[in-house]
């Protein structure tokens, strides 16, 4: 397998790495990087689970080659909270009852994040419309919705 | 024992695992770290439901660069199973399922143990398979089992040697025969409900090492360690403390990761490479199918009452799809007969309910415990006889349901239960009997309700465990055995023991992940049992650390020990007005007056609980004095539209009652049921898997096999909560987490009839089954 030598960002950091022509991002991130806040629940790009932003857009990090990911800029869950400080979603989710098992929830902060970067103060249709490829077994979706309106409110 | 202003309970204390989730640094299974010395293993399943294993030969698979090891049968132990073993870990000499594990690869990667198991050659000899649970039954249908006679059972299952039926239970209460002609109205319908799949967004994952002594340890996704050891220990055929399961926090669990389903096969291809750790994972496409599925049944049904609307007679008969082996289902079979009424006290029952063996996936245990798959068919009948009779359903149903006193299937007495005020909570939030217009001309409104009942489905003696102890500052750990899966069980212990130590509820640490070498034991994480036994086992060990350190001051102080209280963290007399923080005492004890010595030392309480009063059920009539420890009740009420020209329905508001005993943190409650309903709102709306005449599961992904998205969710629910304590549950508590799965379909499907007039019997309730069962009736706009 031919390997290639890529740069990118993760999280603010810059990472050079060896990577094999085959592994995903997500594989990169979790195995490689160990950043095990990303999920793997289907490794097809139906779940949801392993949301990241590749330069501000939300992507299913099991559907992209690392070495597609030279040169971009990558913010993962862990990449959220900054300087100590919780993202206003994270902050909203614990307010809100928005977690329960955990495990979708690192991809439904980061759709919530790239939903609220671009549209600040998103009716409840827009809040679904973002989230409609995460998929969560817990909650019924209910308190997440709350959280993401709180949070888009200023986190009350 | 609890006299803090401050006390947490009842409080809607934010979740203690909250923060570690939302920043992603909650560890999963999976996301261990093993370093370089990590093998991966896979598995090679059969392609067929049901045949016979001729020869295997995995000399080209263990040939292939990578390849560490190959397992097969052979390697695998004895049997193993909960309630009846009847499997073997990897396949011995037939195959019952497609899917059903044939042999294992160790490999340096994953690619590689895939590409060997490809690798593997077999050799069947193809044998008619049974892809139906009536067909099972059947006396001359293939037997799936022909030493089911010899397989170790559970004292309370009753298998049919020479048959597929794994578990025969029977009511016989009153006279059914006699009751008919006295009932004006009787009403018979069939229900079918399908496989379904739990579908936690965490898939199963199991590390296993062994070491060069034999010790295993088992890193897993597991709502039950200490089941998971005691029964990889009997396969093995050695000690109980020859294996350590440590469990970190389950993605989801639902009851797809109780027992064991596929850990038993890392620990056997783990044997094979003494010292290195071996991950095995399933995929997406192997959990809907190769751990466990939802039990499928065949429910007929029969219920009749008089003219003044009183139950008089009820008989129904169950075939459970049980799959290819049982583990849970034997119990599930069990639990639904002695539930075959719904909750509804009705003097003449017959149930017969068969666990029926099929070459299907494998049933096992999923939220409500085979409670949705009976509420199905009980709640739609209920309605039917409600229409037959011309009364109003909550009237109905209020008539006839069970209170406090009455006699229930089994015979026994119901104790106290809020089930009526939960009926009338509900129908009120959806304004019951209202009509309400449709939004559209072409679309249809209706109104539907269901009730329900689930007691704890478990042996007679599920014991709990606990323990307290402190840290320097007095900040401290409880040590459970119970699973933190999602339903918000440590948060929950944590309030428990800090209202009754005393102390500030962010004092409180749990130890996890769970270990079986260190934490106490617990029998499993299932049915909604933590809050009310785990419970009882915290407070116990809370109290009991409480009144060392009590007895540690009154000594101290030369006070009477009824005297003193413990005051968010800090000793207090009301008699002297002493004051002592917990820090200065509760590790390094107290000095004796004038330097003559201490006294006290590191405290540490601890606790357990069980229940002693359950009784047998005889195995004739299934009765008894006491076959459960309580029921939880409930009631939903559900207000829909449905769109005549594509079938589609649309969940308008749901209004879901449980009767808790007492909500430790009603945030956490209405939590539950808000997931609950959208769990059983998917499974009333699209799921199913579907097998083709081949037996092959034909839609494992989510993009045949569909889930609830948010966009799906109901534009309301309205979770309410009643309180009528439980006898011996922790301030009264007992568990919800099931519940609100069980009642939802049936209050979809009644409402749907309500709308339409078209009274669909089998689940799910697609738009494709709704329009065309429209179309039928000629109805269609």
């Amino acid at each position: 397998m031919a390997t290639h030598q890529i740069t990118l960002t993760v999280n603010g950091v810059k990472e050079h790495t060896q990577v094999s022509s085959n592994i995903t991002l997500l594989t990169l991130l979790r195995e490689r990087l160990g950043l095990t806040g990303t999920k793997n629940g289907c490794a097809a790009g139906e779940c949801g689970a392993c949301t990241v932003l590749i330069d501000g857009e939300p992507v299913n990090a099991c559907m992209v080659l690392a070495v597609e990911t030279d040169g971009a800029e990558i913010v993962t869950v862990e990449g959220l909270a900054r300087d100590g400080e919780l993202d206003a979603l994270q902050a909203a989710f614990i307010e809100h009852t928005g977690v329960q098992c955990g495990f979708c929830t690192p991809g439904v902060l980061v759709s919530a994040r790239a939903l609220l970067n671009r549209s600040p103060d998103p009716d409840e249709d827009e809040i679904k419309d973002a989230l409609r490829g995460n998929l969560c077994r817990c909650t019924g979706y209910v308190r997440i919705v709350e959280a993401v309106k709180a949070a888009a409110r200023g986190g009350d | 024992m609890n006299p803090s202003s401050l006390s947490p309970v009842g409080e809607s204390v934010t979740r203690i695992d909250a923060l570690e989730k939302v920043t992603g640094e909650a560890q999963f299974a999976d996301d261990i770290q093993f370093g370089p010395g990590l093998l991966y293993g896979r598995v090679a399943r059969s392609p067929h439901p049901h045949a016979q294993i001729k020869g295997i030969d995995v000399g080209e698979a263990l040939a292939l660069p990578g390849v560490k090891a190959v397992v097969t049968g052979d390697d695998a132990g004895g049997k193993i199973g909960l309630y009846l073993k009847d499997r073997y870990t990897f396949c011995r000499d037939r195959v019952r399922y497609v899917g059903d594990p044939v042999a294992g690869v160790v490999a340096a990667s994953e690619e590689i143990a895939e590409q060997a198991c490809k690798l593997i050659r077999v050799e069947y000899e193809v044998l008619e398979p049974v892809l139906d649970p009536l067909r099972g039954a059947e006396p001359d249908a293939p037997v799936l089992h022909p030493d089911l006679g010899e397989y170790e059972v559970a004292n309370f299952i009753f298998p049919r040697p020479g048959t597929n039926i794994s578990n025969h239970f029977k009511i016989r209460k009153g006279d059914v025969d006699a009751a008919w002609p006295q009932c004006d109205v009787v009403v018979e319908r069939a229900f079918r409900v399908p496989h379904v799949q739990h579908v936690p967004i965490e898939p199963h994952v199991a590390v296993a090492q062994v070491d060069r002594s034999g010790q295993i340890t088992l890193w897993t996704s597991s709502q039950s360690p200490f089941a998971q050891r005691n029964l990889i220990a009997e396969s093995l055929g050695i000690s109980q403390s020859q294996v350590r399961v440590i469990s970190p926090y389950v993605g989801g669990g639902f009851g797809s990761k109780a027992g064991v389903s596929m850990e038993a096969l890392a620990v056997v291809m783990a044997q094979k490479v003494p010292g290195r750790p071996v991950k095995m994972r399933l995929t997406r496409e192997e959990e809907f199918f190769c751990a466990f599925v939802r039990q499928g049944l065949v429910a007929k049904t029969q219920a009749g009452a008089t003219k003044d609307g009183k139950l008089l007679a009820m008989k129904t008969e169950y075939y459970w799809d049980a799959g290819a082996y049982t583990e849970y289902g034997v119990n599930i079979t069990r639990a639904s007969g002695y539930s075959s009424t719904g909750p509804y006290e009705i003097p003449n029952v017959w149930a017969d309910s068969y666990c029926v063996y099929t070459n299907h996936p494998v049933g096992g245990p999923m939220r409500g415990f085979g409670m949705p798959e009976i509420h199905w068919g009980i709640e739609q009948i209920m309605d039917l006889v409600a229409e037959e009779l011309n009364m109003d359903k909550v009237e109905f149903r209020k008539k006839n349901c069970v209170r406090e006193g009455s006699i229930i299937v089994t015979g026994s007495k119901m104790h106290p239960t809020g089930l009526l005020e939960c009926i009338d909570k509900a129908a009120q939030a959806i304004d019951w009997g209202k009509d309400e217009p449709a939004s559209a001309p072409h679309k249809r409104r209706g109104k539907g309700l269901a009730i329900m009942w689930k007691a704890p489905a478990m042996p007679p003696n599920p014991g709990s465990s606990a323990w307290v102890r402190f840290n320097e500052d007095a900040t401290l750990t409880v040590g459970i055995g119970g699973q933190e899966i999602g339903q918000g069980t440590f948060t929950v212990a944590a309030q428990m023991a800090a209202a009754v130590l005393g102390v500030p509820f962010e004092w409180v640490r749990i130890s996890a992940p769970l270990d079986t070498r260190y934490s106490p034991y617990e029998w499993q994480t299932v049915a909604s049992r933590l809050t009310w036994s785990m419970g009882n086992a915290i407070v116990a060990a809370a109290q009991d650390t409480r009144r060392q350190i009590l007895e540690l001051a009154a000594e101290h102080w030369g006070e009477n020990i009824d005297d003193l209280d413990i005051k968010d963290g800090v000793v207090v007399s009301y008699q002297s007005e002493e004051s002592l923080p917990l820090k200065d005492m509760v590790v390094y004890g107290l000095p004796k007056p004038n330097d003559q010595g201490w006294r006290g030392g590191p405290i540490i309480g601890h606790g357990k609980f069980m229940p002693t009063y359950v009784t047998g059920l005889d195995p004739e009539t299934g009765q008894g004095p006491r076959s459960v420890v309580h029921y939880t009740t409930g009631c939903q009420a559900v207000d829909l539209e449905v769109d005549t020209e594509t079938g589609q329905i649309t969940v308008l508001r749901v209004a879901a009652a449980y009767d808790v005993g007492k909500a430790i943190n009603p945030d956490q409650v209405r939590a539950q049921i808000e997931g609950g309903v959208v769990q059983g709102l998917s499974t009333a709306l699209f799921e199913s898997i579907r097998f083709g005449e081949d037996g092959a599961p034909q839609n494992p992904s989510f993009v045949d096999y569909r889930i609830a998205t948010v966009v799906d969710m109901p534009l309301k629910i309205i979770p309410l909560i009643v309180e009528v304590p439980q006898d011996d549950g922790p301030w009264g508590a007992r568990g919800v987490g099931e519940h609100s799965m069980v009642p939802t379909a049936p209050a979809i499907a009644n409402a749907v009839a309500a709308a339409l007039g078209v009274r669909i019997l089998d689940m799910p309730l697609t738009a494709e089954k709704v329009f065309l069962a429209l179309e039928e009736k000629g109805e269609r706009s």
